[in-house]
């Protein structure tokens, strides 16, 4: 039997904030800079989404299915294509028709509402998985959440979603003296199987690649081989897991990462050792050597590989609570209005901003920050929320007022809690004509 | 007069002050040449003529640089670490220091100095060259004035070297002292030497508050009969009244002013802690900025309250107007204020307010409520009363409209120019 290569790509932008003044709350109720977000999404789109998945469909074409790849794309950035960049939808969707590729599921607006609540986990879990059928037509079968974000609980929820497969990090403090090279299964799912990122080489390729100080540049299709060779020698599967942006936005195309890419899987592929798998396939092809334990949550962020990138000191935290505290008052509105800035507030990009473990991973977290500081990351933030918190109370007392008097409270507030979700849910993904 | 800013152009409180008092003075029929590092020329001169230095270069000395130097030699300021040295080598060292400062002097201060007229690192430079450059205007002017008048620290230097070589009598007026700007175990000794010399080169002292007069008698050794208090006042001619439409219901509670230790940001969060447990129908706003706004923002978080609790950040002048329609109650928990004019503003525009004891301001106000600084249990009480019992918020809106618009300038130049008379022999 062949060794695997999953490789899995991820696609997400965020929206972010316009710069929110105490002032404008309970004034002005649009949260977004539509200039940024539509300049950042056109550029990436110019310059990652539409060469790489060019790039793509040509290696998929020529090596007749042996060439496979994974995806998982946001539904916030999903939304931003069909606003600003609707081809880059069009080309997602020939490599979809290929049948090469898998789309994976996730949060659809790449939240960490797996560690606040499982309702809201599984609202947008389905909502994603809606989004991706209306899409490409695919209905996703592997699990990947937000920044490889996994624990034991996490795992049973998932896998309580039908799923059977889901990808995480393979941590160094879970694994102790382990391989990520193989399949595991989860601790409180054993019928869940997990695919470990194999850091090191993941991040050759998304962090040192164009680095000219690295004893390693220039990075060869060759070298990496023999490097995948030496790391799986005992084990069954690599898994290369990175951002999508790695490919001409965080490495630029001068470095000739596309060059790389492009010679990649011929190189692998002639030399025969492995092939190429997605998720679906590898949990298939491998059994699970093992249960991981993880009874805290683990990331595929920072030197840490845990969630304190976004929520690691008290401001991330308060603004953590006080954005799901409004779960349950949102759950008795249909408001898809409000079920959608509710969703967007709750993108973990905004939390990343609020930061403040600037020495060990200060780079990183400023190549991927609006802000100056966490501290105005932190106010514009809870400025636009404080808004939010009066439109929420308004719209309840609103419709307390409505209901009220025909019939109980409490049945009334139950009755349309359940339904509330669906509406919203569906009336983003076919608000434009690609979905037809 | 010396001074180091005038309006637009201001980054404090002296400017305002300077620019109120110089009105009042002209009122009371004294005429005001008002020095400053750096005029734009936006400034409003119905009242004073006003002196760029920047303008004046330094070459019309009379007398000879030596003569000069050695008059105001006090001016320079020593930076430079004295080792251990023999009697014989330190002489030597003393003249030679000599030596090298009359020929900077020479070739520095022989031509025009751009100053900036910020608070920027090279103050101290500044505040130097200043008092060369104020001294030479001085002279330049020696028959058109009576009394020198110089404006806080900053210009406690110009003040003194312009009477050195003129002879009249001098008043500097102080503002602030260093024990307002730090904690007591770290003040600036720099600063704090300059604060000292110029008040005891002074004839008269004339300080801001009862408050601030205590400080300089008991702290800079200042003889009592030397120290007078004059309050300030505030002008609010020419201000339109703003109507600002509310985007919250709730009541707002407001501070206003830069977020340091001396102003006590963090009682004022306390107390928000302590309201916000009672009722929810409230907002706190922080406006302004400084070096404990970050560590503002984390005790915030920390207590839980960010949804409740705003950072606007630093606000420029038609903002803080919009700041104080917006508030409903008006907070200024400093530590250590020798005066203190936002509450007045704050009053001017019908908003109850709460001051703390500890500042000057305290001492001219009936309609404020007054709480120690440290008291959050009290000040809690008091927003709460504010927020809640209307009557209680209508008298001190009411009350302190027609308190603060007693306060004119006028009244508070005819003490000033009592106590030029004083001087003036």
């Amino acid at each position: 039997m062949k060794k695997s290569i999953c490789l899995y790509f991820q696609v997400h932008q965020p929206n972010r904030l316009r710069l929110y003044r105490f002032f404008d709350i309970g004034k002005d109720s649009h949260y977004y800079d539509d200039f940024a977000n539509r300049t950042i999404l056109r550029r990436v789109s110019q310059r990652c989404y539409l060469p790489a998945n060019a790039l793509l469909l040509e290696l998929i074409n020529r090596y007749k299915g042996q060439f496979k790849v994974t995806f998982s794309i946001s539904g916030s950035v999903l939304e931003q294509f069909d606003r600003y960049a609707p081809e880059v939808i069009e080309s997602f969707r020939k490599l979809a028709d290929t049948g090469c590729v898998e789309f994976l599921c996730e949060t659809y607006y790449h939240s960490l509402a797996s560690l606040a609540s499982p309702a809201e986990f599984i609202h947008q879990v389905e909502k994603h998985k809606t989004a991706v059928k209306n899409y490409f037509g695919v209905t996703p079968k592997s699990f990947r959440n937000t920044e490889l974000i996994y624990s034991d609980s996490i795992g049973a929820m998932v896998y309580d979603m039908g799923f059977k497969t889901m990808l995480t990090e393979g941590a160094k403090h879970v694994l102790g003296w382990r391989s990520p090279n193989y399949l595991y299964s989860g601790a409180q799912a054993p019928g869940l199987k997990l695919l470990l990122k194999n850091s090191s080489l993941s991040d050759d390729i998304a962090f040192r690649f164009s680095d000219k100080s690295w004893p390693d540049w220039p990075l060869t299709g060759e070298k990496y081989l023999s490097w995948i060779k030496a790391s799986a020698k005992d084990g069954e599967i690599v898994n290369l897991f990175m951002d999508y942006e790695t490919f001409g936005e965080h490495q630029k195309a001068q470095s000739g990462i596309f060059d790389f890419m492009r010679y990649l899987p011929e190189v692998i592929l002639k030399d025969g050792e492995f092939e190429f798998v997605t998720p679906a396939q590898a949990a298939k092809k491998h059994s699970p050597v093992g249960e991981l334990d993880v009874p805290d949550a683990i990331s595929w962020a920072d030197e840490e590989r845990d969630v304190t990138a976004w929520l690691g000191n008290e401001l991330q935290n308060d603004a953590f609570n006080k954005l799901y505290g409004l779960t349950e008052k949102l759950s008795i509105l249909n408001d898809p209005v409000l079920w959608s800035d509710f969703g967007h507030l709750q993108e973990s990009d905004h939390f990343y901003y609020m930061c403040t473990k600037f020495f060990s991973d200060g780079a990183v977290h400023k190549y991927f920050n609006p802000y100056d500081t966490p501290y105005e990351a932190f106010i514009n933030y809870m400025n636009v929320l404080s808004d939010f918190i009066i439109r929420v109370d308004d719209a309840i007392s609103f419709s307390d007022a409505n209901f009220a008097a025909p019939k109980t409270r409490k049945t009334v507030k139950k009755a349309p809690a359940r339904t509330a979700r669906k509406p919203a849910a569906a009336k983003k993904t076919v608000k434009t004509k690609t979905d037809k | 007069m010396f001074g180091w800013e005038f309006p637009p152009y201001i980054s404090g409180g002296l400017g305002t002050a300077c620019y109120g008092m110089t009105k009042g003075l002209a009122a009371n029929g004294v005429e005001v040449l008002f020095v400053m590092p750096s005029a734009s020329g936006d400034e409003d001169q119905s009242a004073v003529s006003i002196i760029n230095a920047s303008d004046v270069p330094v070459d019309t000395v009379s007398t000879s640089v030596e003569d000069f130097l050695d008059k105001v030699r006090f001016v320079h300021i020593h930076s430079n670490m004295m080792p251990y040295v023999d009697p014989q080598a330190f002489s030597d060292m003393v003249e030679e220091e000599r030596r090298r400062q009359v020929k900077s002097f020479t070739v520095n201060y022989g031509q025009k100095y751009k100053f900036s007229g910020k608070y920027g690192s090279n103050l101290m430079e500044e505040v130097a060259r200043y008092a060369m450059v104020g001294a030479t205007i001085a002279l330049q002017h020696k028959d058109e004035f009576d009394v020198i008048h110089a404006h806080d620290w900053l210009t406690y230097l110009a003040g003194a070297a312009a009477k050195e070589l003129t002879g009249k009598p001098l008043v500097v007026h102080v503002h602030a002292t260093s024990f307002d700007r730090s904690s007591d175990d770290k003040i600036d000794t720099r600063v704090y030497d300059i604060e000292r010399k110029g008040m005891e080169a002074a004839d008269r002292v004339i300080a801001v508050s009862e408050l601030t007069r205590n400080i300089v008698i008991n702290r800079y050794g200042i003889p009592p009969g030397k120290v007078v208090a004059v309050h300030n006042a505030v002008d609010f001619s020419g201000r339109e009244d703003l109507r600002v439409e509310r985007g919250v219901r709730d009541k707002v509670v407001t501070f206003l002013g830069r977020v340091t230790f001396q102003k006590g940001p963090e009682y004022f969060i306390e107390a928000a802690a302590k309201v916000l447990k009672r009722c929810g129908n409230v907002r706190f706003v922080m406006a302004g900025s400084g070096d404990m706004l970050n560590r503002c923002i984390r005790h915030v978080a920390r207590l839980g309250i960010s949804d409740r609790f705003h950072f606007t950040g630093f606000l420029r002048g038609a903002e803080v107007q919009k700041m104080f329609a917006l508030s409903d109650v008006y907070i200024m928990p400093s530590v250590s204020e020798p005066f203190g004019i936002s509450p007045l503003e704050a009053m001017q525009t019908n908003v109850p307010t709460i001051i703390s004891k500890q500042s000057g301001v305290a001492e001219v106000l009936k309609y404020a409520i007054k709480v120690d600084f440290w008291d959050v249990d009290a000040m809690a009480d008091a927003i709460y009363g504010l927020l809640n019992y209307s009557a209680m918020a209508d008298m001190a809106a009411r009350c302190g409209y027609d308190e603060v618009n007693a306060l004119k300038w006028n009244n508070a130049a005819y003490k000033i120019k009592k106590v030029y008379e004083s001087v003036i022999k």
